[in-house]
């Protein structure tokens, strides 16, 4: 298993892919994508307990779904550098042939996906089937599930959010990208939510909260403890408190890269500030 | 002319439930998903079987179509219960991205189709479904006639490695297929043989096109009554064959006429060999509350109206 700054040195290069992805393409989405580097990172990397090759039934291994599936930059650049399919098809990100769908898809083939995902609200959903299916086959594996707090607006969320609760679907930690952002601005500006703890905890959840979601010591120490709170009746949320376009300075503090390419200029400078560490692909 | 026997009224949704309860005993990745909707879905048997193995999931069809699309995931093989128009029209995008578009193998499984729902009225009665299903790429689509071909269809689409929308209904009608037939997906059964008209039907429409086709042999008119059970991939070849022979068609069905089999079935005319088509269907309209004899009767989804539109379309050839 990698230590810290083996973690650390891979975070950097997945944001390193993040920006050039997005740049080649002049389309994408690097706010949210940068935000979740290093929780992608430590999950893939540490966390997880899975297969070093793909197999769509996932039996005796961790899951994992990513629900707001526009966030594809890191989730492809981590699948990559996890081993799942060559680092050099990240330079397909969206062109016409590629496996590297504007969102996540299964429909080509990609190894590493299992869901399509992009249109919000439906990944907690396909979760909780397949966690249901792990309890089914008697495989004592976690699914991990991945949402954006903006993507909690759409309602199918909630009835699996009671679902789970009512279920006792025990064997799930669905972790929320808590960046207080979406397109139109500040999610208090666009829907405010209230409590998102309070709201999961009132339907039933335990919550974990982790409070620095950009520190890979935080979401290590946060996720093991969710971890250790699954198999006890409750689902577990992880509230992952994120800055989006975290490591770009120009890129955090505001929801305006939420699903705009850096110009070259711009990519220049952002690739300045997060060195080259495991070679570019 | 070949004449089939009603050996007793009896409702599509219970072969549905027939079905499942035989797929409990001999398919252990068979697995049950419903929005509290279990007694009008005949279901409650594989419930009781096996509680393991279903899911109540409550009022929440969304949530439904997604926990399905991931228990595809561990190798199981889902079906899913509610009436059409929340098996279809209610979770439209989550069928198109989480099950479509990620070709899981869900069986969406819909009862109380069409205008025969009756005294619901039509916030229940759903005529578009079939046009929604038909469009999503992969999806096969499956509307039965009686009781013994939904049973049979149903065992079917649990050997198919596909999403797959089965559509049946909620009246008891005429039982007439056989019992223990064996349901190929895709493939058109041919009821009657005729020269003068072809009868392409589907759903709780086949038995009508049959009543039909007898009284057209009474005008000295001769039908050859094909039940489309598959509207998804459609066996163009036998529509072609037939009416190669005949010469004309009437397509019929519990549906409206745009977008549902009898589009499909034009599509095989114009692209193969245009010939005169007339179509038994909804006129682009809701439905309203009423018996479902009534409704049959108000809407033309009847035999009469078969008669009616084979004396047309024989008439433009």
């Amino acid at each position: 298993m990698p230590n810290i700054q083996e973690l650390k040195n891979l975070t950097i290069q997945v944001r390193r892919d993040i920006l050039r992805m997005v740049h080649k393409v002049n389309s994408g989405h690097p706010g949210g994508s940068l935000g979740c580097a290093e929780f992608f990172v430590a999950l893939y990397q540490d966390i997880m307990n899975r297969k070093d090759h793909f197999e769509m039934d996932g039996i005796g291994e961790d899951l994992f779904f990513l629900s707001n599936g526009h966030i594809s930059p890191v989730y492809y650049s981590v699948l990559a550098r996890s081993g799942y399919f060559p680092v050099d098809e990240l330079n397909t990100f969206r062109l016409i042939d590629s496996r590297l769908q504007g969102h996540p898809t299964t429909h080509e083939g990609l190894e590493g996906v299992r869901i399509a995902s992009g249109s919000l609200g439906q990944g907690m959903s396909v979760a909780i089937g397949a966690a249901e299916a792990k309890k089914l086959n008697g495989d004592s594996h976690l699914i991990y599930s991945l949402h954006g707090d903006g993507e909690l607006q759409e309602g199918q969320n909630w009835e699996a959010i009671m679902y789970a609760a009512a279920k006792k679907v025990d064997n799930l930690i669905s972790t929320i990208d808590l960046n207080g952002k979406q397109i139109d601005g500040s999610t208090d500006d666009v829907l405010p939510m209230g409590s998102i703890k309070q709201k999961f905890e009132a339907f039933g959840w335990i919550v974990i909260d982790i409070e620095e979601g950009n520190s890979i010591e935080a979401i290590l120490q946060g996720m093991a403890e969710a971890k250790s709170k699954t198999g006890h009746g409750k689902p577990v949320c992880v509230l992952l408190k994120t800055e989006m376009g975290n490591g770009v300075d120009f890129m955090m503090h505001t929801h305006a890269w939420h699903g705009k390419a850096p110009n070259d200029e711009q990519l220049e400078i952002a690739l300045i500030q997060n060195a080259e560490t495991l070679g570019d692909y | 002319m070949k004449t089939y026997e009603n050996t007793g009224n009896k409702d599509t949704r219970s072969g549905f439930g027939a079905g499942l309860t035989e797929l409990g005993q001999t398919n252990e990745n068979v697995v049950a998903l419903c929005a509290d909707l279990i007694g009008s879905l005949k279901m409650d048997a594989f419930k009781a079987n096996h509680p393991e193995r279903f899911y109540q999931v409550g009022i929440a069809e969304a949530n439904m179509i997604g926990i399905a699309a991931g228990l595809t995931i561990g190798g199981k093989i889902p079906f899913t219960g509610t009436f059409a128009n929340f098996s279809t029209g209610r979770v439209y995008d989550q069928i198109r991205q989480s099950v479509a578009y990620s070709g899981k193998n869900v069986k969406i499984c819909a009862s109380h189709a069409g205008i025969t729902l009756g005294e619901d009225g039509a916030t229940h009665q759903i005529l578009e479904d079939i046009g929604l299903m038909k469009m999503l790429p992969g999806m096969t689509v499956i509307n039965t006639c009686d009781y013994n071909q939904t049973k049979a269809a149903t065992l079917a689409i649990a050997e198919h490695n596909g999403p797959v929308y089965l559509r049946f209904g909620r009246p008891k009608v005429a039982n007439f297929t056989s019992e223990n037939q064996k349901f190929e997906i895709g493939k058109a059964i041919k009821l009657t043989e005729g020269s003068d008209i072809t009868i392409v039907a589907t759903g709780h429409l086949v038995w009508e096109a049959l009543e039909a086709s007898k009284a057209l042999h009474q005008e000295g008119i001769s039908a050859e009554v094909i039940n489309i059970h598959t509207i998804k991939p459609l066996d163009d070849k036998a529509i072609l064959e037939s009416v190669s022979k005949t010469g004309c068609v009437v397509t019929a069905e519990e549906h409206n006429y745009l977008g549902g089999l009898g589009e499909s079935v034009s599509r095989v005319l114009v692209k193969n060999n245009p010939l005169p088509q007339e179509f038994v269907a909804t006129n682009d309209t809701f439905g309203e509350s009423g018996t479902p004899t009534q409704l049959m009767d108000k809407y033309g989804l009847n035999s009469k109206a078969i008669v009616k539109a084979a004396k047309k379309a024989i008439k433009r050839k």
